[in-house]
């Protein structure tokens, strides 16, 4: 019989034990894993989208609200700019393209977004735009709207689909418009926020009825892609420093960047709760062979009898403890799965940015190992009990 | 010779603070293949002076030759590896691993020697009676079908010598007296040496040589020494 097999029996022979050890190694490991790649594809994805653009201008006041409300569609917009100041927007010769975009209602909670099309001629990713998958791009002068694919999915909206608008950002069915919407078509994903959105003519949201007549062409912001990056730096100084009227959020990266830093000290905590976690599960391994160490006292005091080294009883209990740790850590990948399945559905129902559970990322290696060696540490100590135990004392009877 | 024993001692604390003798045999000697009978009542520290040959304890003073080795100088590795294959140790309780089948009991027993053979272990089971039974767990067998498996694990690495503590104790008269047959039979035709204490003068009066453990163990003598220290 191999050491090994000694180490399997053993772990057999205290199955209940070992398997809710190992479960709480699982659920340790899958936490940690599902922590650390939350946070990192989080922010990785909320600062690389852009939705190529470079910058965005808005009413004066957070640049964050600005970028979460144009190019995430969460909270409310800061405010509104006029159509005069779109169009002055869009004929500075620094700007090459500007997107201007209306939001302030829903449909079953998904936003409506009032855009122009020139938005479909901007490459979103390298050599990607929005394209449509089913149907066609609404037609600016009619109530057609193109519906993200998430939305459609979540919404049961195809094409032909007809609905009313809701007032507001927030579902409430007593508010709803008189127009008649019809789908004209389906986007492609874009495993982008605008997946969430319903797209329309932003004359139409403009117009809705309901909607203030004085504020009919005014847009809540104008999305810009700029020619060269000294225009950022220009533009930044010229509106957000010198002048007063609008705000420029450039570059968007830095903003979401921004709010990271600022909720940072949270990750951290995150961070140590999942570490703590860890470190209560590998004690759970301690105190699980620990007190079945006097149970087996002579089981170790027989082996001893019959030639077994302390060491190799030190190396069975150590192993013993990996051999749980490592269950754990194997099970651990099955919680981060079903953590991440979560998460990712969440976060994607809620913000539209997308999760990919099955990336690799180097936590998916150190967390693991993490546990194995956490596991080891925390057999040395019934190890050491087993190590010291007096095989005359415990092979009963003594005469 | 075999085993070779000079004024080898040993003593426990006793709870108020006082120091036992509990082992202290001047002399005593077995040849190889030879078979002997201690004779001893409880109290007479006979697992003691067995876990002493067998290096399970370590001796205040005196001398232990086993094969050649001075198992009283030895250091714990060195006892282990000895014990491993030279030793083989049959128990009054038999000691079964008991979440171990009966082939791996023996099979354990060979891990820690020279290396397990699962044909010679197989072939032992068989010798002992228990070819059809080589997968049961020990709580599957009989108390003497526990004790043949507890033989064969003891005679497994080919020890030259077979220390066999009350290993009838807990058997029925009829199953006693097999058991003992078979222990004594298997280490001659394995040429191991026996030595087998017990005090069951049905299973003394078998063999040729028995010797008396108060007469060997001067501190068996002592009355305070009868009175349940080890």
């Amino acid at each position: 019989m191999s050491l090994l097999q000694i180490v399997l029996r053993s772990l057999r022979q205290h199955l209940l034990s070992t398997v809710i050890t190992a479960f709480s190694i699982a659920l340790a490991s899958g936490l940690l894993m599902s922590v650390w790649v939350v946070k990192d594809q989080a922010r990785e994805n909320f600062t690389g989208v852009d939705s190529g653009f470079d910058g965005v201008f808005g009413a004066r006041g957070s640049k964050l609200q600005l970028v979460l409300n144009s190019i995430f569609h969460l909270e409310a917009s800061p405010g509104n700019l006029t159509w005069e100041q779109y169009e002055l927007i869009a004929k500075d010769r620094r700007v090459a393209t500007a997107v201007p975009i209306a939001v302030g209602d829903n449909y079953r909670g998904y936003r409506l977004v009032g855009v122009t099309a020139n938005l479909f001629e901007v490459e979103y990713r390298d050599g990607k735009k929005y394209g449509v998958r089913d149907g066609y791009l609404f037609n600016p002068e009619r109530k057609q709207a193109v519906v993200g694919s998430f939305a459609a999915e979540r919404l049961r909206l195809r094409v032909g689909s007809t609905f009313h608008p809701y007032h507001g950002l927030i579902f409430d069915e007593n508010k709803q418009h008189a127009e008649t919407y019809v789908v004209s078509g389906i986007m492609e994903p874009s495993n982008t926020p605008a997946d969430r959105v319903i797209w329309i003519p932003i004359a139409g949201l403009q117009n809705m009825e309901g909607h203030k007549a004085e504020t009919a062409t005014d847009v809540s912001a104008v999305l810009v892609k700029l020619r060269g990056s000294s225009s950022g730096m220009m533009m930044n100084q010229e509106f957000n420093l010198q002048g007063n009227v609008m705000t420029f959020a450039w570059p968007i990266a830095d903003t979401m960047s921004k709010l990271f830093n600022k909720i940072a000290p949270v990750e951290m905590v995150l961070r140590a709760v999942a570490l703590l976690v860890a470190l209560v599960a590998a004690g759970s391994i301690l105190a699980s062979i620990y007190n079945s160490m006097n149970e087996r006292r002579r089981e170790i005091a027989i082996l001893r009898a019959l030639g077994a080294r302390r060491s190799t009883i030190f190396a069975v209990v150590v192993l013993e403890a990996s051999g749980i740790a490592a269950l754990g850590a194997a099970a651990g990948f099955a919680v981060y799965f079903f953590i991440m399945s979560v998460a990712a559905w969440l976060i994607r129902q809620e913000t539209g940015i997308v999760l990919s559970p099955l990336e690799l990322e180097p936590v998916m290696l150190w967390a693991p190992l993490t546990m194995l060696v956490l596991g080891a540490l925390a057999g040395v100590v019934p190890a050491a009990k087993a190590y010291r135990t007096d095989v005359a004392q415990n092979l009963n009877p003594i005469s | 010779m075999l085993l070779n024993i000079d004024n080898l001692r040993k003593s426990y604390g006793t709870p108020d603070g006082a120091v036992q003798a509990v082992v202290d045999v001047p002399s005593f000697s077995l040849e190889s293949g030879q078979q002997t009978a201690l004779c001893g009542t409880s109290g007479t520290g006979k697992t003691t002076f067995l876990n002493l040959i067998a290096g399970i304890l370590q001796p205040d003073d005196g001398c232990i030759e086993l094969d050649g080795c001075l198992i009283s100088q030895a250091n714990e590795a060195a006892r282990d590896r000895l014990r491993a294959r030279t030793i083989g140790y049959i128990f009054q309780t038999f000691n079964l691993l008991q979440g171990y089948s009966c082939i791996e009991n023996v099979l354990l027993g060979m891990r820690f020697g020279p290396g397990a053979d699962r044909r010679r272990a197989g072939e032992l089971l068989e010798r002992v009676g228990l070819g059809q039974r080589l997968d049961h767990l020990p709580r599957q067998l009989s108390t003497g079908q526990q004790q043949r498996v507890a033989v064969a694990r003891a005679l497994a690495n080919r020890p030259k010598l077979v220390l066999a503590d009350e290993p009838t104790g807990n058997l029925d008269p009829a199953s006693a007296a097999e058991s003992l047959g078979l222990i004594r039979e298997t280490c001659r035709e394995n040429g191991a040496a026996l030595l087998l204490v017990s005090h069951d003068r049905e299973v003394l009066g078998q063999f040729d040589n028995v010797r008396d453990l108060a007469e060997i163990n001067r501190a068996a003598a002592w009355p305070s020494a009868r009175e349940g220290l080890p």
